[in-house]
């Protein structure tokens, strides 16, 4: 029998007032790609959803918003979290999904099976939620785009593999594409699909001067 | 969705020990903030495209910014402290009637002052002050489709968006030119956003276009008639349509505020009276008052005071 204090417990103490506080950092992070956001509150989603990303979750997600879980979370307490204080359905199709949360290490499936909006409604597209380890001390990556003066730098530790092929594909979609949060504990970094990712490294860079004209 | 509140909500102690009706903090009901919310995030993460949003009757009439007011509401927490201004005013009727109702619902501070504030509701105007990391520039829109009084079908100006497909917004600025010389728009001048969207900047005069591009302050807009929220992040290109042989240009004011003295500021005309006397005064009071109260003075700053200054 699952522990039913997982599910009751660990929501927000003040729906209203949390939920502001969360959206607001998540929203300037929207804002501003590579900042760092920080959930302060306090939050106990369950196992292995992450802090930010349970506040993320039951700031966004209602009974308006299909959630795709990763297998991993949808075995765990969170789908029974998510309905008790959340009330969102859940969906196993990954294009009706508006929000698909990733545990730490989970294997990242095709960006495209996922909901791209269409090109008179890019809006309808699904935000996912990736767990990663750190946000500080992995491969150096630099950002830019809209949000960004010139650039800003991040650092994910346990980003999944092919992420940052997969991104650039995504970018080439826009105005369509899927939104990302990165979320390691409780912290939050986001990543609309505006923003242009490149590693910091000789190889990428070359990679990175337009082609010559003609 | 729990049933309506009909206990006396209180806000926490940084709101300061005012007590809120019984409704919710800044009147919205939480599952409204989470769709206008999911609306503003998916318009930030599209520059200038109009995100549809299910935008809810408001205690005030459509055309007195229920969308402005719906993106604040769903935005604003306890400790942020908020402007309101009209047409650049702090003072006129639509910037002190909305003022009053976050006061009210959300028990927020206020001011007028630019600078202190975090949230700035808009009606048709940008300060002078320039805009800051942190601020939050909220603006009231009428008709967020730059293209409807050119095409007022919804299924084609869609699909004109969807395809980047803006030439009629340019034979419309090139219709100004034949006919007037040059481009005779002077307010809602359309722009584009980060290279793709056209976009209505809400009916703030091209004067204030500059101030868009690449601003340090998020910029959203609400048209709560039209059901639309949009967005301009931070440091994004919002650059004014034109043609290379008719560039962008503001308008030029060939004298200087009345009162406080300022050049390269949007002027207000104001009549004197019926024999054509008049002035011509900063449309943003809190700047004027703040250049005043530094000792700038304009030549017709009242004479008790420019007395007091010589």
């Amino acid at each position: 029998m699952p522990d039913r204090t997982e599910t009751f417990a660990g929501g927000f103490a003040n729906a209203v007032f949390d939920s502001q506080a969360v959206f607001r950092t998540l929203m300037d992070c929207m804002a501003r790609p590579g900042q760092t956001g920080e959930v302060t509150l306090s939050l106990a989603p369950p196992a292995p959803l992450g802090i930010a990303a349970g506040a993320v979750m039951l700031t966004l997600c209602d009974h308006d918003t299909p959630v795709w879980l990763s297998p991993k979370l949808s075995q765990s307490p969170v789908p029974g979290w998510l309905a008790f204080h959340g009330g969102a359905p859940l969906t196993t199709e990954r294009h009706e999904a508006r929000f698909a949360f990733f545990e730490g290490r989970a294997p990242l499936p095709s960006l495209g099976a996922f909901a791209l909006g269409s090109q008179e409604y890019p809006d309808r597209s699904t935000t996912l939620i990736i767990e990663v380890a750190s946000l500080d001390n992995g491969q150096p990556l630099t950002l830019s785009g809209p949000g960004i003066r010139d650039t800003a730098g991040i650092a994910p530790n346990g980003l999944p593999a092919d992420f940052l092929r997969q991104w650039s594909g995504n970018g080439a979609l826009f105005p369509r594409g899927v939104d990302v949060v990165l979320t390691a504990g409780r912290r939050l970094v986001a990543l609309p699909r505006t923003c242009k990712i490149t590693a910091k490294t000789l190889t990428e860079s070359v990679a990175e001067t337009p082609a010559s004209e003609g | 969705m729990s049933a309506p509140h009909t206990e006396p909500v209180t806000a926490p102690e940084s709101a300061g020990e005012a007590e809120l009706a019984a409704y919710n903090f800044a009147y919205l009901d939480e599952q409204t903030k989470r769709m206008i919310r999911r609306a503003i995030l998916k318009a930030i993460a599209i520059p200038g495209y109009q995100v549809p949003f299910a935008s809810r009757e408001m205690p005030m009439p459509y055309g007195w910014g229920t969308g402005g007011v719906q993106v604040t509401a769903a935005i604003i927490g306890p400790e942020d402290v908020l402007k309101v201004i009209d047409q650049g005013a702090d003072d006129t009727t639509n910037a002190v009637s909305i003022r009053a109702f976050f006061q009210k619902v959300a028990a927020v501070r206020a001011t007028t002052h630019t600078a202190d504030a975090t949230i700035i509701q808009t009606r048709h105007r940008i300060p002078e002050h320039t805009l800051k990391e942190g601020q939050v520039l909220v603006y009231q829109v009428p008709i967020p489709e730059p293209l409807r009084f050119l095409e007022p079908r919804e299924t084609e100006t869609r699909k004109m968006h969807a395809l980047e497909e803006y030439g009629l917004m340019h034979v419309k600025l090139y219709e100004d030119i034949a006919r007037h010389g040059r481009i005779a728009t002077t307010y809602a001048y359309p722009v584009k956003v980060h290279g793709r969207y056209v976009m209505d900047p809400s009916p703030t005069p091209k004067f204030d276009n500059p101030k868009m591009h690449r601003s340090e302050a998020l910029q959203l807009f609400g048209a709560g008639r039209e059901k639309r929220i949009y967005a301009v992040p931070p440091h994004t290109d919002v650059v004014s349509l034109d043609f290379e042989d008719h560039p962008f240009e503001v308008q030029q004011f060939d004298r200087p505020c009345a009162l406080c003295g300022a050049t390269h500021v949007y002027l207000d005309e104001v009549v004197l009276d019926d024999r054509g006397g008049r002035m011509f005064v900063c449309s943003d009071t809190d700047y004027c008052e703040t250049r005043q109260a530094e000792g700038h003075v304009g030549e017709m700053l009242a004479t008790s005071e420019r007395e007091a200054a010589e």
